[in-house]
């Protein structure tokens, strides 16, 4: 009989102290299929991954490779086995070039010596037979982010894997590098080899995935053909109930100008070269401005520069008609703008100090919490912290003294927007508020948002999620290189049109380029 | 029963008294094995003397006294583990503490015997002159990004021979130390308050010791209470985050060691001006007193109440290394094993990360059991 499946994971239990990771779930890869894995944040998929590296011994299953039952013990006997996998940040030397990365822990060696030839040939033969197109010796700082992709699925070709994992691999890519991709990997299965796609974009597992399997909250929910399942079937799966893909908002009804950028510019601190490079805007009250674009074009810097955390080199900064550009942060905050900060970790929260006092931590100086002897109002703090707790679903352990470290991301996420949105800023700027967070919390993240912008204030949304910014904005600004390349509306405009601005292949706000 | 005894073990304050008592016990035991390598005969003896230091007296009036010594010097000890424990809770290693303490006990001493002031004006300017020496260290570090420790290690050699210059016209002719300002001016000796009589008339025991402790309890005060408090632990904990929600990062800075900078020359200023030692103007290295600090803020869990009992541990065995036989030992025997402890006394820290791993690893285990 032929054997079906290239791996089979049986009946997998991994337990951690308190949680159950993965509960009796079974997962068959069928050869030459493409597998989706689909699941929340905390579902349990990277866990399923570490047990089939064997990072992690489960407590209960087997994994079958080829229909022989296996004893994975470290990473180096999946590797043998023929499984690799491509990480959703990839694991390449920046300054080695695209060659030297794929041969790098498999270096062919003649008499002690590098021998590289043998080494390109094979490579180049594999890239003209799956269609990936790389140049061997460009340096991998010196390429796109697609290129680097392609590298690191040649490295698992070259190392002749036959199970090829795929985590999270279109979160950096625009439309049309996943396009491309999508492509690779049907190639990739026509010549045999087995796929396994982590994801929680459904748009893309409908697109590629021949079967896809569903965990939620380390649960096996079940594996459906693709073929037969909606969008919104997968959806209910992962989620446990229905789910709103589209925001939910009324037109903007757009008041006076709030902000007002013109033609700024913020130093790249590595490179020593303009990270913000001209840039002028308006975000006016009542209306989302989105700034769309690829991670690394700029867009933290732009968030640095407005909120004070990074000097400006050029031009000037407007809130509410005043000219904010060498206030300090504190001034600007007073003065009504709020930040979500992009890395909630090293800006957003004092992990260590208890949740009430992270709740204060742009408002402990004011009157209500410090008393004019310098004496903090721990009750007061208390009870401030206690109402946003009640009011934004914030779930703690210990209440207002739940030390911060100890709550999940969502939480914590939630609990900085309490602060932010809470302090009724006339400006509320937003970056990746969503980032790394489940379907739910970001339900009610952007919920908030949108509450606030209804409520006649502004919001600045910075994002690399294309689907946030096509639900949530009013209007889109794309950054591409420390530069505006185009204004475009959510409405009129596709995910394709976006990109071609994203990639820089497009620009509708300046002549010539 | 089971879930109370978790989350004791857990407590982080019990957690720290915890790992310091294991940490003294460690110090101890290997301080014990390197005297039995010294000679096996007498290390029980001398290992019991040092833990004993005044309770070897056999009259109560004669350990009170000594008892009273060792008060004496663990009340500077006190003020330097308070310097260099309020620094590090804004994420600073004041290591400074050491040369503020030596400046401060130079400019106590010169406004004693020179310039004939009182007590508190000698003070004064001594936790002055602490305090310039933090606030060059924090502009250096605010403004040019100079490591506080480099600048602190820099400023404590520069205050030590500052120091020897400025008290040479006051020493006695005939040796290389300063006059002692019981003969020279009384006004500027730190009042008893009766104290004195408390420890058989242990001349040494002043305001200092109250004095100290009610330091202690205000540095406390302010950090847990105060919105001082609340902007340098936050700084400590998370910089970024402190900068993000707009505290002023540089101001902070300079305070925060211009603050522990005071602490430490208070710290001299409350050991010299009772008498007890004369500053030697041909010193060759800054008094020790400042680096124990760092190891009793560290063996007190870096708390100001903590600092109390782990300034009083660390005197009371140094003071108990002075006893041990000299016939059979050498006689920096003493320094030796009080600084093995000592030295064991900066492991608190990472010993409650072992603990933690420890405590971690086993529910682990049991979770994977059941």
């Amino acid at each position: 009989m032929d054997i079906e499946y290239a791996v089979e994971m049986r009946n997998i239990t991994k337990e951690f102290p308190g949680i159950i990771a993965n509960d009796d779930i079974t997962l068959q890869l069928k050869k030459g299929e493409i597998h989706a894995l689909l699941g929340e944040n905390g579902a349990g998929k990277s866990t399923l991954m570490s047990v089939l590296f064997g990072l992690y011994k489960p407590e209960k299953g087997q994994i079958l490779m080829n229909g022989k039952e296996v004893n994975i013990k470290d990473p180096n006997d999946a590797n043998a086995l023929g499984i690799g996998m491509v990480h959703q940040h990839f694991k390449l030397v920046e300054c080695f070039t695209v060659l030297d990365n794929i041969i790098l822990g498999t270096e062919p060696v003649k008499n002690g010596f590098l021998n590289k030839k043998d080494a390109r040939s094979k490579i180049l033969e594999l890239s003209d037979r799956y269609s990936l197109k790389v140049d061997p010796d460009a340096i991998i700082d010196n390429i796109s982010v697609g290129m680097q992709q392609r590298t690191e699925i040649l490295k698992m070709l070259y190392r002749e894997n036959e199970v090829l994992i795929f985590d999270e691999p279109t979160a950096v890519l625009t439309p049309q590098e996943i396009d491309e991709l999508m492509g690779i990997m049907k190639n990739l299965s026509k010549e045999g080899k087995s796929i396994l796609f982590i994801s929680h974009k459904l748009n893309e597992i409908m697109a590629v995935a021949d079967r896809c399997t569903v965990l939620r909250k380390g649960k096996c929910i079940g594996t459906v053909d693709v073929a037969n399942t909606t969008k919104e079937e997968l959806s209910r799966m992962m989620v446990g109930r229905d789910v709103e893909f589209v925001v939910q908002k009324k037109d903007p009804d757009i008041g006076d100008t709030v902000l007002k950028v013109e033609h700024l510019c913020v130093a790249d601190r590595h490179k020593g070269l303009k990270a913000v490079n001209d840039v002028s805007f308006e975000v006016r009250k009542g209306e989302i401005v989105c700034i769309a674009g690829i991670d690394g074009n700029g867009q933290s810097e732009l968030a640095y520069g407005l909120s004070g955390l990074e000097k400006t080199t050029g031009g000037k900064i407007f809130l509410n008609g005043r000219d904010i550009t060498h206030e300090s942060i504190r001034e600007r905050s007073i003065g009504g703008l709020s930040h979500i900060p992009e890395d909630r970790h090293k800006h957003g929260l004092v992990l260590d100090y208890p949740l009430d006092y992270n709740m204060v931590l742009q408002r402990y100086f004011e009157k209500e919490f410090t008393g004019k002897n310098g004496f903090l109002k721990k009750k007061n703090i208390q009870k401030y912290a206690s109402r946003l707790i009640e009011e934004y679903d914030v779930r703690t352990g210990q209440g207002t003294e739940t030390i911060t470290r100890s709550m999940s991301g969502g939480n914590q996420q939630k609990a900085i927007i309490a602060r932010e949105v809470d302090r009724d800023p006339s400006l509320l700027l937003a970056v990746q508020p969503t980032r790394g967070l489940d379907v739910g919390a970001i339900e009610s993240i952007h919920k908030r948002i949108v509450e606030l912008r209804d409520s006649g204030k502004a919001v600045l949304l910075i994002s690399l999620e294309m689907d946030e910014v096509m639900s949530l904005s009013d209007r889109i600004l794309v950054m591409y290189e420390g530069q505006l390349v185009g204004e475009l509306d959510p409405k009129k405009t596709t995910p394709e049109e976006l990109g071609l601005y994203m990639s820089g292949a497009k620009n509708n706000l300046k002549e010539g380029a | 029963m089971e879930k109370t005894k978790r989350s004791l073990l857990k407590n982080q304050g019990f957690q720290s008294f915890i790992a310091s008592i294991i940490c003294i016990l460690l110090g101890l035991l290997i301080g014990y094995i390197v005297l039995l390598f010294i000679n096996a005969e007498g290390a029980t003896q001398a290992i019991l003397v040092i833990i004993k230091n005044f309770f070897k007296y056999p009259s109560a009036g004669a350990a009170m006294k000594y008892f009273g010594s060792t008060l004496v010097k663990a009340s500077p000890l006190l003020l330097c583990s308070l310097s260099v424990l309020f620094a590090y809770k804004a994420g600073l290693f004041n290591i400074g503490a050491a040369g503020q303490y030596c400046f401060g006990a130079g400019i106590c001493l010169y406004c004693a015997l020179s310039l004939r002031l009182p007590w508190f004006v000698c003070m004064v300017f001594a936790m002055l002159g602490g305090a310039l020496l933090g606030i060059i260290s924090g502009f250096l570090k605010s403004f040019c990004n100079v490591n506080e420790v480099i600048s602190g290690i820099m400023l404590n050699w520069i205050s030590l021979y500052t120091v020897n210059t400025l008290l040479a016209p006051v020493k006695e002719e005939t040796s290389h130390y300063t006059l002692n300002i019981y003969n020279v001016n009384t006004d500027a000796m730190l009042p008893k308050l009766g104290l004195d009589k408390l420890f058989t008339n242990n001349q040494y025991v002043t305001l200092a010791l109250p004095l100290s402790v009610i330091v202690a309890i205000v540095i406390w005060i302010i950090l847990e209470k105060t919105k001082l408090g609340f902007e340098l632990r936050a700084t400590g904990l998370n910089k970024n985050a402190a900068r993000y929600c707009g505290m002023a990062e540089r101001t902070n800075t300079i305070l925060t060691l211009a603050i522990s900078g005071a602490l430490a020359a208070m710290g001299a200023s409350l050991f010299y001006l009772t008498g007890y030692e004369q500053w030697s103007v041909t010193s060759s290295s800054v008094p020790a007193m400042g680096f124990n600090g760092i190891a009793a803020a560290f063996l007190g869990g870096l708390s100001p109440i903590g600092a109390i009992f782990s300034s009083f541990f660390i005197q009371h065995i140094t003071e108990g290394g002075a006893y041990v036989d000299k016939t059979k030992y050498c006689s920096q025997i003493s320094d030796l094993i009080s600084s093995i402890i000592i030295y064991l006394c900066g492991f608190v820290l990472f010993m409650k990360t072992f603990m933690n791993n420890m405590i971690r690893k086993s529910e682990l285990k049991k979770g994977g059991n059941e």
